[in-house]
């Protein structure tokens, strides 16, 4: 086993490659995983009654483009509402304060987003700002119970106008 | 010759073997050996093919253990020693295997300086000293730089020789040393096992069927036939015997103790019937 | 026919033991385990990486057929990626590792065991165990993570090429789907099972080749069980390693 140099620079080749790839295997494809270098963009606030399955990672996006993504979802025990933090980039800095945030689906079997509708304001959002108007993800069991209890209320209501009549 | 009793016990045995037996399932290979192989000789170990005369060196070394019986080896019983001890005994031994056993991926050099590195921590300048003066005892100083694949047979046996002794060993042992060697190569090798032998004062066990070359060097010859021990003596006092067993191996013939013909059935019934009979044994 | 099972295992376990307390020869040799390194690991990197690529690409284009059944197939990243993390890089790499690696540990192996190299060391009381055995097993060990990681990350780009470039995927969406989907710990059982895989098919290889009949016969018989028993244990471990991730 003669120490070969141009072995050793194989070998050290190789194995660089393989830690390369683990390591961008780490970093790169996990939403949630770690992030090399600092977050970019300013922070957003958002609250929100019901975030469905929206992760920390999730894109946020405004008019179909991705402007940021979700930092944090936290909970916030004084109003019962969700807390989302969301990091905008930096070159996206004319969003007005008056716009809307709402939870939407991508797809079929796509993951949740954040969705920002732009209003009419001339002052925009900085760091730290607040988006007020925001509307929660739609929750399918909810969607359903809600037409159950509609169509249960026609029901009653069809039979309360009839009493009157008899009288 | 009776076995064991004209055997000197020599206060300077370096190998001794009393009442070896060692076989597996119904196969005795050792039925009571006793052997001696005494400091500063060669002693030589003969049989016919299968008699197990390798296995004997692997009881002497400790890598099997036997079923009964003493193998004492530096006056110490191998049979009772640990892993380390084992060891311990082994660095003080060389072996010559039948094919050299060279390791393939290092060199000639590499080769001869491997139990060197392995046990001992030299410099690089006498480590070289040493490696390339044991080859050149071998007569193949030239050659350290070859590698082993490189060699013919009788040169790569030389390198394995040189290994063998690179540590200044106590006690050589030969694994039929010359099987598959010309002529040439052949007179190589025993001379530099009984000159070996002599210049360095050190104890050779050699196991080998070649009865004219064992002859020249041997001080001491037993020959092993169904796992005993059926005569020893020196060269002569073996040529001398009328033993028809001893007779027979140091003269070659066909047929005799050692039958030609492995077990089998009745000639006649074999050609002549269906070919069903048994073999009689 | 259990008996028998059950002693080999035992075997099989009482050796890697005996290997395992020869370990610090990362240490005293370790350029040894680095040569083995080199031909368990680098010397399977274009095998590996080839495979990679085409398994990629079968599954950028099984993918997107599957997604688009369901108009998803933007989807395709997340599919790609989590096929590979988790189930076909190290399974795959592990298969080709026996074939390539495997094979040539133990014929070596073998092939000093058969030539008395092996007992010629321990004649000269150096245990073969640690020489020869203990830096192949650790280099198989090292290089196993090492070539599925590289294998996943060709296989993606494969993925890519395919989903993105001929099927026109939109790019941002393949990637950003993934990285919203595929989480550390889908990372980490891949790993895991990498670590696991690098070590049974280490394991048997070196096994096989130091318990080979000492013919030339028995060095053949020896490789093709490496490849056999490799290729099993490797399925069997995905299984229960599977099966214990998605129990969590």
């Amino acid at each position: 086993m003669k120490p070969n140099r141009s072995l050793e620079i194989g070998t050290g080749l190789f194995v660089l490659l393989g830690f390369a790839a683990l390591a961008f295997l780490t970093t790169q494809l996990p939403g949630s995983g770690m992030r090399l270098g600092a977050a970019q963009g300013y922070k957003v606030l958002a609250k929100f009654d019901n975030v469905g399955d929206l992760k920390a990672g999730s894109p946020v996006s405004m008019s179909g483009v991705r402007i940021g993504r979700v930092e944090a979802i936290a909970f916030d025990a004084t109003d019962y509402r969700a807390e989302v933090t969301l990091r905008i980039e930096p070159q996206f800095d004319k969003i007005p304060d008056d716009s809307d945030a709402s939870i939407q689906t991508a797809g079929l079997l796509g993951g949740k987003y954040v969705g920002i509708g732009a209003g009419g304001s001339e002052t925009f959002l900085a760091d730290g700002g607040r988006i007020e108007f925001t509307q929660s993800a739609i929750v399918l069991e909810s969607l359903v119970n809600k037409f159950f209890a509609n169509f249960a209320d026609k029901g009653s209501s069809t039979g309360t106008a009839a009493e009157p009549a008899k009288e | 010759m009776p076995e064991g009793a004209a055997v000197a016990a020599s206060k300077d045995a370096v190998v001794r073997v009393r009442g070896l037996h060692y076989g597996f399932g119904s196969r005795k290979i050792f039925d009571g050996i006793d052997l001696e192989a005494a400091h500063g000789r060669v002693t030589a170990v003969m049989g016919p093919s299968g008699t197990g005369k390798t296995t004997l060196l692997r009881l002497i070394t400790g890598q099997v253990a036997p079923a009964a019986g003493s193998v004492e080896v530096f006056g110490r019983e191998v049979t009772t020693l640990d892993t380390a001890g084992v060891y311990s005994l082994r660095r003080r031994m060389g072996m010559l295997f039948q094919n050299g056993a060279l390791l393939t991926d290092l060199s000639v050099f590499e080769n001869v300086a491997f139990p060197v590195r392995a046990h001992a921590r030299l410099p690089e300048r006498v480590l070289r000293q040493l490696v390339l003066t044991k080859l050149h005892a071998v007569g193949l100083r030239g050659a350290a730089e070859l590698m082993p694949s490189e060699l013919s047979g009788g040169m790569a046996r030389r390198v394995a020789l040189a290994r063998a002794i690179v540590m200044d060993p106590d006690l050589l042992i030969y694994d039929e040393p010359f099987v598959g060697l010309d002529p040439v190569s052949m007179g190589v090798i025993v001379r530099l096992i009984r000159d070996l032998n002599d210049a360095l004062g050190i104890t050779s066990i050699v196991v080998s069927h070649d009865v004219r070359e064992l002859a020249s060097i041997a001080h001491h010859s037993y020959l092993l036939s169904g796992g005993k021990v059926v005569a020893h003596g020196t060269p002569a006092e073996l040529d001398a015997s009328p033993l028809p067993i001893v007779r027979q191996f140091m003269s070659g013939e066909s047929d005799g103790p050692v039958p030609f013909h492995y077990p089998a059935a009745d000639y006649h019934a074999d050609l002549l019937g269906d070919g069903k009979e048994r073999p009689r044994s | 026919m259990i008996g028998d099972t059950l002693s080999r295992i035992g075997r099989v376990g009482i050796f890697l033991v005996r290997v395992l307390r020869h370990a610090g020869v990362v240490f005293t040799e370790p350029r040894a385990v680095v040569h083995q390194i080199y031909n368990a690991g680098a010397r399977s990197l274009v095998i590996i990486m080839l495979c990679g690529l085409f398994v990629g690409m079968v599954l950028g284009l099984q993918g997107y057929d599957l997604l688009q059944r369901f108009g998803s197939e933007d989807a395709l990243g997340v599919a790609a990626a989590l096929g590979l993390l988790k189930e076909l890089g190290p399974v795959v790499t592990a298969l080709l590792f026996a074939g390539r690696a495997g094979t040539s540990l133990t014929s070596e192996i073998g092939l000093m065991r058969a030539t008395d190299q092996l007992t010629a060391m321990e004649i000269m009381a150096v245990d073969p165990l640690r020489k020869v055995v203990a830096p192949r097993l650790i280099g198989g060990i090292i290089a196993m993570p090492l070539l599925v990681a590289v294998f996943n990350v060709i296989g993606l780009f494969g993925a890519q090429l395919i989903g993105v470039q001929v099927m026109g995927v939109d790019t941002g969406a393949f990637w950003s789907q993934m990285q919203g989907a595929v989480e550390l710990d889908d990372v980490n059982e891949g790993i895991v099972k990498s670590f696991c895989f690098g070590i049974a098919c280490s394991l048997v290889a070196v096994y096989e080749g130091y318990h080979a009949q000492p013919t030339a016969a028995g060095v053949g018989l020896a490789t093709t069980r490496t490849v056999v028993i490799s290729s099993v244990l490797t399925l069997l471990i995905d299984y229960i390693l599977t099966a214990a991730f998605l129990g969590r």
